[in-house]
């Protein structure tokens, strides 16, 4: 399976190759999303395949690539990275369809940009090697760089150059502490074997920080997110969506696999800050969402909060925390990309962004409306949406170790409640404007990228189980490497409780 | 005898080849010109085959003047290969620009083998006649078109600051002498190591410092090179910002580490301090430059104070990592004054960085190209740019000097700036009008070579890392 997995990685790529192959831009159109579903359907398999009883590593491939220094092509998938490759091939081919009509120029360039992407982002999930880590971590910023500095709005090229520096001056301090980390953890970069050396608490903390920074940006935290809304504005909806849904997973994908189990001591040192900045993300982004007259910066704003939750959960350093976490990124790209596909289905019809330009949509356009609901009401986190599930596990989480952090963290979620439905409240019923009148409603291609999330919102948020299963063991892996142990109980309890559909424990 | 010369037969087949083109010229009617070329590159050729069938020898020659072993052999095959890709980058660049000299590729070539005395010598002297040799020829080189201003002031430039230079380090080469009483290196290393030396010593290397250092461009010895780099014919540039980097720097280590090596740590913290302040004024005056040649300049300097952190750290790590970047160096900068060239047409400069506006949308092959050099300057995977730095931040990590890399990362993150901005012109800018290449089939199968190149190294650096492992391995040099 091992194999299987690589072929994952590599076929976006080899798709991109291949674009430069046929002519014209509808034949590109086409093997773009041939590529990505047939990537979607060949990452099935692993979802089928991966067993649920261990926190192994699974699916495992070593191939020399630079034996002389310990470093392999090393691949494998485990219950945290499982979710996010798949949820990473199921966005591929809707980011393709979202672009069939919005991008008209250079569109080979574009869409191989977009499978170049594909295959960085399911390196990032799958490398078991730091090395190969980093390059796909850092190879990412370039089709990314792109996409937006090329295909974006007015403000492109502002919003670009802050995205690249920005990222690759976190990228870079990652470098350097992971070849320190290399002559510390004996030699090698295996980061299996890396997380079971043990190392002294000064070089702890310095490995701690410099891995802090590259993912705080990613994420983005508080105090490194701007970044974040200018690049959200001006990407093209593709860009936006592939930013929303998997680029921020990475910061946080990064604290749970590296700074969690290589650096336990500096990480409970670290808590007590990061969890206020956590909060004050939540806070501070739906503070900020509320203000916004433009969609997307909403949008972008809201992800800030959100992704507080996710920090939040990490830090707690219990199952529930964590695993609300997990499932919370994975919501959280269901959700906000959705919300993403949603601004865009609108601005390709009216060219604005501005919320004052919007208003009585539903009636032209009520099965597009009927779908932003849904998704404004699952990034509010309504029972019986996947947002809930993960948000009331990361609380349940920060409950459990310090109380007022989860209370204050619940402001959120209500914070989040009038920013949202203040928006649908504006485009989506009232007077309709006359200009609007004549909106065509969704079409196939658009019905066809919305309606797999809409799945996705009610199965996770009815039935969550079969995710938790799949993440259950490796979280607790980490959490027991962390060093702190969870509530006795508490996790499965828990998870059956909300597998029951919450009727009672 | 026979086997010393058997030693030098790749520096006799240059040197000679040389003298054959001068006199081929002489019957070759003006319209023939790139048969001249074709016979410099066949020369080439032919001493790589030599280089490669002594590659992995050891031998001295003329009684330790000259050293033939795999860390010389493979800096000589670097030279080979800057010099064959300048070649291919020429033959059309010099119509456009009108030098109908014949003596251009005489003189490439004899700089060429000069670099290669330098890389292969075991004794002052002819470290400084392989110098001399090499910036001789630059300096006629750099102002070969003396029909404009620009060249003659920058060859003048170039040949003054140059001697000046030259008389320094010949300075420091005699005091050296005087405190060991030897040319030899590894005897001067011996003496040294048992503690002789005293002030005129330090004075030595102060010197001998300041020789190199004008030489691949270090801070402060770095004032020449923009105006240089930029009115030197862009040929010319490419060859010098790599070829005498490479050679030198290859001398700059074997001077340093092995004669020197004994009291390496006192003198560690100046060359840290010369590779800090490189890294920086490189980096930082590179973005406010405008012309993309003196942009190039400044980041040549950049790199050479990344390059100098291989020298501090010394050790097999340091040796490796040095000779790592400076191979991926001279790819991906050839690499991106191959793109400046093919700017260069019949009344057009194509110099400014505005000039690549919208190269992408009118010539996406070459722009892409452009990218991705621009990005394996920058340092960025999977280019062999990243791999370049990343040897050389292993090896300042292991030597516990982390901060340098720190340093040096951060640098690296603002000469993205700069890097990306030339992408971003000739990607996110609409063209001024349409916009043609100086087309020709050898500076395309160049280009297309050092993209390969660039590539492979970036994806799959593991020949060349365990080549140059090896090629460490019997140097002397202190870590």
């Amino acid at each position: 399976m091992g194999e299987w997995l690589t072929l994952v990685i590599f076929l976006p790529a080899l798709g991109a190759i291949g674009l430069w192959a046929v002519r014209g831009p509808e034949a590109a159109k086409r093997l773009a999303l041939a590529v990505t579903v047939a990537d979607l359907l060949c990452s099935l398999p692993l979802w089928r395949a991966f067993d649920r009883t261990t926190a192994t590593m699974q699916f495992v491939l070593k191939a020399a690539w630079i034996p002389g220094f310990d470093i392999f092509y090393r691949v494998g998938v485990d219950g945290i990275s499982l979710p996010l490759i798949l949820l990473t091939t199921l966005l591929m081919p809707v980011c393709v369809l979202c672009s069939w009509r919005a991008i008209d120029r250079r569109v080979k360039e574009f869409l191989a940009s977009l499978l170049l992407m594909e295959t960085a982002m399911l390196g990032v999930f799958a490398a078991l090697d730091f090395v190969l880590f980093y390059v796909f971590w850092e190879a990412m910023l370039i089709p990314m760089y792109l996409i937006i500095g090329v295909w974006g709005g007015p403000n492109r090229l502002y919003a670009a150059i802050k995205f690249f520096l920005y990222t690759l001056a976190g990228s870079l301090l990652l470098l350097v502490a992971l070849i320190a980390l290399y002559f510390e953890g004996g030699r090698t970069f295996d980061i299996m074997k890396l997380m079971e050396a043990s190392y002294d608490a000064s070089f702890q903390r310095w490995i701690f920080w410099a891995f802090f920074l590259a993912f705080a940006i990613k994420v983005p935290m508080f105090p490194f997110h701007t970044w974040l809304p200018d690049a959200h504005v001006e990407a093209p909806t593709a860009g936006s969506v592939v930013l929303a849904s998997v680029l921020l997973k990475m910061g946080a994908y990064g604290f749970l696999r590296f700074c969690l189990p290589m650096t336990p001591y500096a990480s409970q040192a670290a808590t007590p800050f990061i969890v206020a900045f956590s909060v004050v993300a939540i806070l501070y982004g739906a503070y900020m969402a509320l203000a916004q007259d433009d969609l997307k910066k909403l949008i972008a704003y809201s992800s800030v909060s959100h992704m507080g939750f996710v920090t939040l959960g990490i830090f707690v350093f219990n199952v529930q925390g964590v695993e609300g976490a997990l499932l919370q990124m994975i919501n959280h790209g269901v959700t906000t990309g959705a919300l993403f596909l949603c601004v865009g289905l609108l601005y390709e019809r009216t060219h604005s962004r501005h919320i004052g330009d919007y208003g009585g949509v539903a009636r032209p356009m009520p099965l597009f409306a009927a779908c932003l609901v849904i998704f404004a009401l699952s990034s509010l986190g309504l029972p019986g949406t996947n947002s809930f599930v993960g948000e009331f596990l990361v609380l349940v989480g920060a409950f459990l170790t310090e109380p007022a952090v989860a209370a204050l963290a619940a402001l959120g979620i209500i914070l989040a409640a009038v920013y949202l439905l203040w928006m649908v409240q504006r485009v989506v019923w009232g007077q309709a404007q006359p200009t609007l009148e004549r909106l065509p409603d969704l079409s196939w291609r658009e019905a066809v990228t919305l309606v797999p999330l809409v799945a996705l919102v009610f199965w996770i948020g009815l039935y969550p189980g079969p995710l938790l299963a799949v993440m259950h063991h490796s979280v607790e892996h980490v959490v027991a490497q962390v060093g702190r142990n969870s509530l006795p109980g508490g996790a499965h309890q828990l998870v059956q409780w909300i597998a029951g559909g919450g009727a009672g424990p | 005898m026979s086997n010393d010369l058997s030693a030098v037969l790749p520096e006799l087949i240059v040197s000679v080849g040389a003298c054959l083109l001068l006199l081929v010229d002489l019957a070759l009617p003006r319209s023939a010109r790139a048969w001249l070329a074709y016979l410099s590159l066949l020369l080439i050729g032919a001493a790589g085959a030599a280089t490669l069938a002594q590659a992995t020898g050891h031998a001295e020659a003329f009684g330790g003047l000259f050293i033939l072993d795999p860390f010389a052999s493979y800096f000589k095959l670097l030279l080979y290969l800057a010099t064959a890709l300048t070649i291919l980058l020429s033959i059309r660049y010099l119509e456009i620009e009108r030098i109908h000299l014949g003596e251009y590729y005489a003189f490439l070539l004899l700089a060429t083998c000069g670099l290669m005395v330098m890389v292969s010598s075991g004794d002052l002297i002819p470290i400084f006649l392989g110098l001399e040799l090499a910036s001789v020829s630059l300096y006629i080189l750099a102002g070969l078109n003396r029909h404009e201003r620009r060249p003659i002031e920058a060859a003048a430039k170039y040949f003054v600051l140059g001697s000046l230079s030259a008389a320094i380090f010949l300075f420091g080469m005699s005091l050296l002498f005087g405190a060991t009483g030897t040319t030899l290196l590894d005897t001067a290393a011996a003496v040294l190591a048992h503690g002789h030396g005293g002030p005129v010593l330090w004075l030595a290397m102060i010197f001998l410092l300041a020789g190199f250092g004008f030489k691949v461009a270090i801070v402060p010895f770095h004032m020449w090179t923009p105006d240089v780099y930029e009115g030197a014919p862009t040929s010319v540039t490419a060859y010098m910002s790599v070829a005498m980097k490479t050679a030198t720097f290859a001398v700059f280590l074997r001077v340093f580490l092995e004669v020197f090596g004994p009291i390496k740590p006192h003198w560690t913290a100046w060359l840290i301090v010369l590779s800090l302040l490189t890294m920086l004024v490189g980096n930082l005056a590179a973005i406010a430059q405008q012309n993309i040649k003196r942009m190039l300049a400044y980041s040549s300097i950049a790199h050479a104070g990344y390059a100098m952190i291989g020298l501090i750290v010394g050790g097999g790590l340091g040796t490796m990592s040095l000779m790592l970047y400076m191979a991926i160096y001279t790819v991906m900068n050839l690499g991106a004054f191959g793109v400046v060239i093919l700017m260069r047409r019949t009344g057009a400069q194509g110099e400014q960085i505005s000039d690549l506006s919208g190269l992408a949308k009118e010539q996406p092959a070459v722009a892409l190209a452009m990218l991705i050099f621009m990005f394996s300057l920058a340092g960025l995977p999977p280019t062999a740019g990243f791999v370049a730095k990343f040897y050389l931040f292993m090896a300042a990590v292991n030597a516990g000097l982390a901060w340098l890399a720190v340093v040096g990362v951060l640098l690296s993150a603002v000469s993205a700036y700069y890097y990306l901005r030339v992408v971003m012109v000739m990607y996110m800018k609409e063209p001024s009008g349409p916009i043609e290449l100086a087309w020709s089939p050898s500076a395309v199968a160049a280009i297309a070579l050092i993209l390969a190149v660039t590539l492979a190294i970036g994806l799959y650096p593991s020949p060349l890392v365990s080549y140059t492992q090896d090629a460490t391995l019997h140097l002397s040099v202190h870590p």
